[in-house]
């Protein structure tokens, strides 16, 4: 839609989008002097390294201790503090998750969770560090926002959007280049889902890098016929529950699509929701049950069902189940 | 949190606020008292742990009553020292101790562990004003008080120290030990811990559980300055928290040498006491069920007898 200022699939460009967390959070922290950063030595890969080289005394190095590194953001969070930290989502929120229970969603501390190098994305690590699990378990936590931006630019608007709010917050992130759709005008705001292409058969609900695929996705079920409606929805929690009732009231028929496991994810936010509210067929395209392996993100993709042709497949799936 | 805090300030008193201090013997008179109470509200939830809490009375007694600054009447005064309970299960004394400093009235010590207390199970930030912390899952306290120190640190406030209270079986965690080395890293000497050295954990005592020793060398190793005190020495503890205090260069622990169940004869050293309440259950070496509170009770209130000012 023209008001979203998004570019057109020949206009995108690439950029991992952890690199709009890093420019975001630079200059989240020129503008309020209250955050701070804390990093468990990964400083540079999940881009906290630009906070950290412009305020080196508002940086706080933790080590290889996940746990730690929560914990004290909630201390310093309890003080007054805005803090920011930073690992790999299989770290944490792999790792601590009790912690960030405890002493953050339940303590109801405004600390921000960065899940770096989350999904598929993550590629030649492999399993152990290709968390999918992540979107899931910090979904079903009390208190806790949950964004999975779509691309570096929205990374970075959701990075000073979460500055400014007071609530806990997860903020996942990938590490490979993915396509860059919106431009400096798109919206972010925390609780809204966007409609990137608007269509009447069905709706695709999409965040994270794999929101490119179901537009692109989008495009060629068109020549199939069915006018799919792609809504990409970077808050996995609060939903934006008003968005979806409506583009679904009119299309009857769902897929989801993200890059982590089906189970739980924003998969499950959207069936939870419709099937209390207004009960479709809702076709979820995601990692099935499994453990990621070595590869090309492109590989990854492809092996485990996320990929423009099986989202095309589930399209069909869905719209056949109106019938 | 108030919206003041985090920006360096000049140190401002409340009215309330009074550092007047009580006599040893008012001091122990009152650890006796908290003692009472316990008992009381842990015989009225009819669950809940109590060798520990009896044995952290005098800890907590000191706390309240001689070396934290606070004010009960103002539980977000700025400049207020922080105390946080990491063992988040010894709870019933620092409600009881709350309770006697004024945060909160001393009948609703009875309402412990019940639906819609304010004194939940395990401590609960937002349930009662004046806890720093929600806790309960072991391990955490230290790292949130670490935070809490650098910040102080950062915003300049030098007058300002953070106390966490630590079980001994704790100690197990390893996340405890990532706070250990980030004090040391960071220096923070505005950080002191207290170790509760019970020597007891739930499936027996510590040195079967999971050997701590030598914990002394232990904490000394990750950079802390160590400091072994009787911890139902009233006086003792002051002291060694005044001591800390002048410690500058590194954070402090206090290993404080407990008795679990102190003050009640058959509780003492008794490991059956860590997570269960007078009342429940007849228990070998201990009064039948429902003698057990009135007979704690006895046992207090004849040591209390015992209390006299010829020490000081």
């Amino acid at each position: 839609m023209s008001n979203l200022h998004l570019l057109d699939t020949k206009d995108w460009g690439l950029e991992p989008i952890r690199k709009g967390f890093g420019r975001g959070l630079a200059d989240a922290g020129a503008k309020n002097e209250q955050i701070v950063a804390l990093c468990a030595d990964l400083t540079s890969s999940t881009q906290i390294s630009l906070f950290a080289e412009q305020f080196p005394e508002r940086f706080v190095e933790v080590g290889i201790a996940e746990q730690n590194l929560v914990t004290v953001a909630s201390g310093m969070a309890a003080m007054g503090k805005i803090p920011f930290t930073a690992s790999y989502a299989a770290f944490s929120p792999g790792r601590n998750w009790e912690q960030i229970k405890t002493t953050v969603a339940l303590n109801n501390q405004n600390v921000k969770i960065i899940g770096a190098h989350a999904g598929l994305y993550t590629g030649p690590d492999g399993a152990t560090h290709q968390m999918l699990e992540d979107v899931a378990i910090m979904r079903v936590m009390p208190n806790m926002v949950v964004i999975v931006p779509g691309d570096s630019l929205e990374a970075y608007k959701a990075t000073l959007a979460i500055a400014n709010d007071p609530r806990p917050t997860y903020l996942r992130l990938a590490r490979d280049k993915s396509p860059i759709m919106t431009t400096d005008q798109t919206p972010f705001e925390i609780g809204k889902a966007y409609i990137y292409t608007p269509g009447h058969d069905l709706t695709i609900i999409a965040n994270g890098t794999v929101t490119s695929l179901a537009v692109q996705a989008a495009e060629s079920l068109f020549k199939d016929a069915i006018d799919a409606e792609v809504i990409h929805s970077p808050t996995v929690k609060p939903l934006d529950e008003e968005t979806i009732y409506k583009s679904v009231k009119k299309t009857r028929a769902v897929v989801v699509v993200e890059e982590a496991q089906r189970a739980g994810g924003l998969g499950g936010a959207v069936s939870e929701f419709l099937s209390e509210n207004l009960p479709v067929p809702v076709v979820r395209v995601g990692v099935r049950d499994q453990y990621g392996q070595s590869g090309t993100p492109e590989q990854l993709i492809h092996h485990y069902g996320l990929s423009k042709h099986h989202i095309m497949m589930a399209a069909h799936h869905a719209v056949d189940m109106k019938k | 949190m108030t919206a003041t805090e985090g920006k360096t300030k000049k140190f401002q008193t409340p009215r309330s606020f009074t550092d007047k201090k009580l006599s040893l013997q008012k001091l122990e008179l009152k650890a006796n008292d908290i003692r009472q109470d316990i008992i009381k509200s842990l015989e009225a939830a009819g669950s809940g742990h109590s060798a520990g809490p009896l044995g952290l009375a005098d800890i907590f007694t000191a706390l309240y009553f001689d070396i934290l600054k606070h004010d009960p009447k103002h539980p977000d005064w700025d400049d207020r020292d922080i105390l946080l309970l990491s063992n988040g299960h010894c709870v019933p004394v620092q409600y009881t101790a709350m309770a006697h400093a004024g945060y909160l009235p001393k009948k609703e010590l009875l309402t412990l562990r019940s639906y819609k207390s304010r004194l939940q199970g395990h401590p609960e930030r937002h349930a009662l004003p004046g806890l720093e912390n929600t806790s309960g899952p072991l391990g955490s306290g230290l790292s949130q008080g670490a935070g809490m120190a650098l910040t102080m640190r950062m915003n300049k406030q030098s007058h300002r120290w953070v106390y966490v209270v630590m079980g001994d079986g704790e100690l197990n965690e390893g996340n405890i030990w990532e706070a250990a080395m980030f004090a040391n890293k960071y220096k923070l000497h505005n950080l002191i811990g207290i170790v509760d050295r019970n020597n007891i954990q739930i499936d027996g005592t510590t040195e079967h559980v999971m050997p701590l020793e030598d914990l002394r060398a232990k904490w000394e190793s990750f950079g802390w300055h160590v400091v072994d005190v009787d911890g139902n020495n009233i006086e003792a503890v002051i002291d060694a928290c005044s001591m800390a205090r002048a410690i500058v260069e590194k954070p402090t622990v206090l290993i404080a040498h407990t008795i679990p169940g102190k003050g009640v004869d058959y509780m003492e050293f008794d490991h059956h006491w860590h997570g269960m309440p007078v009342g429940i259950a007849d228990v070998a070496g201990a009064p039948p069920k429902n003698q057990q509170a009135r007979e704690a009770l006895h046992d207090l209130r004849s040591l209390r007898g015992k209390i006299t000012g010829d020490h000081e």
